[in-house]
């Protein structure tokens, strides 16, 4: 409970004089990122200079697709290792740090492709999301009374939370029965058991109706309040403009662009990297420029992201 | 036709040393598979360590200038467990960080490489090569209690006394799987079952979890393997005994009763044992009695017409009840999704 405490919500205001380009100075950073790159043979997939990203606001993560934005979460929570880079959290350097203690540092991840445990309950998958359950160690598992108690702590945290979360009336079903919104929301609510200090939810919307996104969409401010730090991607521009305090832009591995949401729309980086680079000026005859971007927005990047994903599978 | 000869082989064995060890080795693979998903194709590796490692002390024996005479039971016990539990960790290092499928092939390989090691003929001394070890249950059955002096439902004497303790130790398994199943341990356990990485994702070192469980559930197989050659009387390195088939067996009694079910690997077991005594009873009676002409089937062939009779049964069941007898058919539907 300690952990819960120390938080406390942050004026988005405070970014106003923050300069509006690409791995600007953040004026309390959570996570601070320098140099990371990842490459799959050939493909550059990640090549991320620098970002910081700002205590206890709504940091969204954009970009076309094979853009490199899930690798980059991969990369920051362990799933995956960088080729070179480093990167801290809270001020404690985290490379090669295996993913469940990433975990345990208060760096929570969700999946694009949800992952919810189907054929367990959901008050049990929610009663996993909890750290330091003493019950968890194999000795003491055996000894009812040891776990008893903090078990009991836990059940009624995860029952405020799928209170919440409006899943409380689905509680004793396996969470395979739930529907994709459902199982989004149960992530989220499960990612919370940990108390984290920064949750990383990677396409929190996608697949999901428009009216359980605004339910998902006050929940995700909801965390902010909390003092909570957000980091997520998403592919709506709409729900990026209603929750986002910061936008970071990535295109072809690297981050193109930063500011807030009302900014973002202007850039020309940005305009480029998402439509192409030869919409409204004179055509430059730039062979590998061209060939990149239009890589970016055609089939075959996509075809990179899924060897991505593949990848990752088994990590190490 | 002889009906009350069919039902009570049917019934001895049923209840009889083989459902009995069966029981104990396939509370292990059920913790190995049911509950944690790891594919692992050479538990008869595992009922080797515990059956040599509680043979050798035993029998006594003498090797490359070592001798030692017959040693206490509690000695041959431990160290089977250990050489389990050894072999659990050479076989988890390598694999369990890999996706499941390599856990699979290392373990059927494993196991054969052991069981082919024990019976090389420079170990003769220690194994008995390919002759096996005999002789070393004396101990066992001096410690037998008088009251089962004279046998016991029909068993013999020898028998009722493996019996008795091997039943009780599968009342302590399924006790003891209880526990840890409805601990969080046993919901760490189960998570890593359905999606490493959201285990991973959420604090859980799946890796340690996987090796805790590969290790437990060898532990079972071990000592199934002691109740085993302790009922047989002699460790025999023959395939029936400790290779592939055997392995495959414990399967069958595990997916029979139904898989992460607490009491599915006994009554897998148990049918497993008096099916194929049923079969194989009640064809040889037939054969007997004429009603199968011999044209068709012989009393010789009857022991394999068994395997074929139980392999139709596995088949009719995977059909109409996959989940086996004690599963729940609701999560078989979601794997589906």
């Amino acid at each position: 409970m300690s952990r819960f405490t120390e938080l406390k919500a942050v004026d988005p205001a405070i970014l106003d004089n923050v300069p509006q380009e690409a791995g600007s100075a953040k004026p309390d950073a959570i996570l601070t990122a320098t140099g990371i790159t990842r490459r799959f043979g050939g493909l550059v997939a990640v090549d991320v200079n620098h970002l910081e990203v700002q205590r206890g606001l709504i940091t969204a993560l954009i970009g076309p697709n094979g853009a490199g934005k899930t690798t980059f979460f991969n990369l920051i929570t362990g799933f995956d290792a960088p080729d070179e880079g480093s990167w801290t959290f809270e001020g404690k350097p985290m490379g090669a740090l295996a993913p469940h203690k990433v975990a345990r540092q208060g760096m929570v991840r969700t999946f694009q492709l949800t992952k919810a445990l189907s054929k367990i309950t959901v008050i049990e998958n929610m009663k996993l999301g909890a750290p330091s359950q003493s019950g968890e160690n194999f000795f003491k598992a055996l000894l009812h009374p040891l776990w008893r108690d903090q078990e009991k702590d836990i059940e009624e945290k995860a029952d405020a939370l799928l209170e919440r979360f409006k899943l409380n009336h689905m509680r004793e079903e396996f969470a395979g029965t739930l529907s994709g919104g459902q199982r989004k929301l149960l992530e989220m609510a499960r990612a919370l058991m940990t108390d984290p200090k920064l949750i990383m939810l990677d396409e929190p919307m996608a697949g999901v109706n428009p009216a359980l996104t605004q339910s998902l969409l006050e929940h995700v401010k909801s965390l902010r309040d909390e003092g909570r730090t957000v980091i997520f991607v998403e592919h709506d521009m709409d729900v990026v403009r209603d929750v986002s305090d910061w936008v970071v832009v990535m295109a072809e591995g690297g981050i193109i662009a930063e500011g807030p949401h009302s900014a973002i729309g202007e850039n020309k980086a940005v305009v480029d990297a998402y439509l192409g680079t030869t919409h409204d000026t004179a055509l430059v005859f730039n062979e590998e420029t061209t060939a990149k971007i239009d890589s970016a927005k055609i089939d075959s990047a996509k075809i990179a992201d899924t060897a991505v994903t593949t990848e990752i599978e088994d990590p190490q | 036709m002889d009906w009350g000869q069919i039902f009570t082989f049917t019934a001895e064995s049923a209840f009889g040393t083989q459902a009995m060890y069966f029981a104990i080795a396939a509370i292990g693979l059920n913790i190995h598979f049911g509950y944690t998903g790891l594919l692992n194709f050479g538990h008869a590796g595992f009922m080797t360590c515990g059956a040599y490692g509680l043979a050798i002390p035993l029998a006594g024996g003498e090797i490359w200038g070592f001798e030692w005479g017959q040693q206490a039971m509690w000695k041959g016990v431990l160290i089977g467990l250990i050489a389990a539990g050894i072999f659990g960790l050479l076989l988890g290092i390598p694999t369990l960080r890999l996706r499941a499928d390599y856990l699979a092939i290392v373990t059927i390989a494993s196991a054969e490489i052991l069981r082919i090691v024990v019976r090389a003929t420079s170990l003769r001394g220690l194994t008995g090569g390919s002759n096996g070890i005999n002789g070393f249950t004396t101990s066992f059955q001096n410690a037998r209690p008088s009251f089962l002096d004279d046998g016991f439902l029909g068993y013999s004497s020898r028998q009722s006394w493996v019996l008795m303790l091997g039943w009780i130790f599968v009342l302590f398994a399924v006790g003891f799987t209880y526990l840890l199943i409805h601990s969080p341990w046993g919901r760490v356990v189960k998570a890593v079952r359905e999606d490493e990485d959201a285990a991973r994702a959420l604090g859980k070192n799946a890796y340690s979890v996987k090796m805790q469980s590969l290790v437990l559930g060898g532990l079972f197989g071990a000592i199934g393997g002691m109740f085993f050659v302790l009922a047989q009387g002699s460790v025999q390195p023959t395939p029936q005994d400790f290779g592939t088939p055997k392995t495959f067996f414990i399967w069958v009694a595990v997916i029979l009763g139904g898989t992460a079910r607490l009491w599915g690997p006994v009554i897998g077991s148990i049918m497993f044992s008096g099916l194929l005594a049923f079969t194989d009873t009640s064809l040889r009676e037939a054969v007997r009695a004429d009603y199968i002409p011999d044209s068709i089937l012989d009393g010789v062939q009857v022991g394999q017409m068994r395997f074929i009779l139980l392999g139709l049964g596995l088949m009719l069941l995977m059909v109409f009840r996959p989940q086996g007898i004690f599963g729940d058919k609701r999560e078989l539907a979601l794997d589906a999704r």
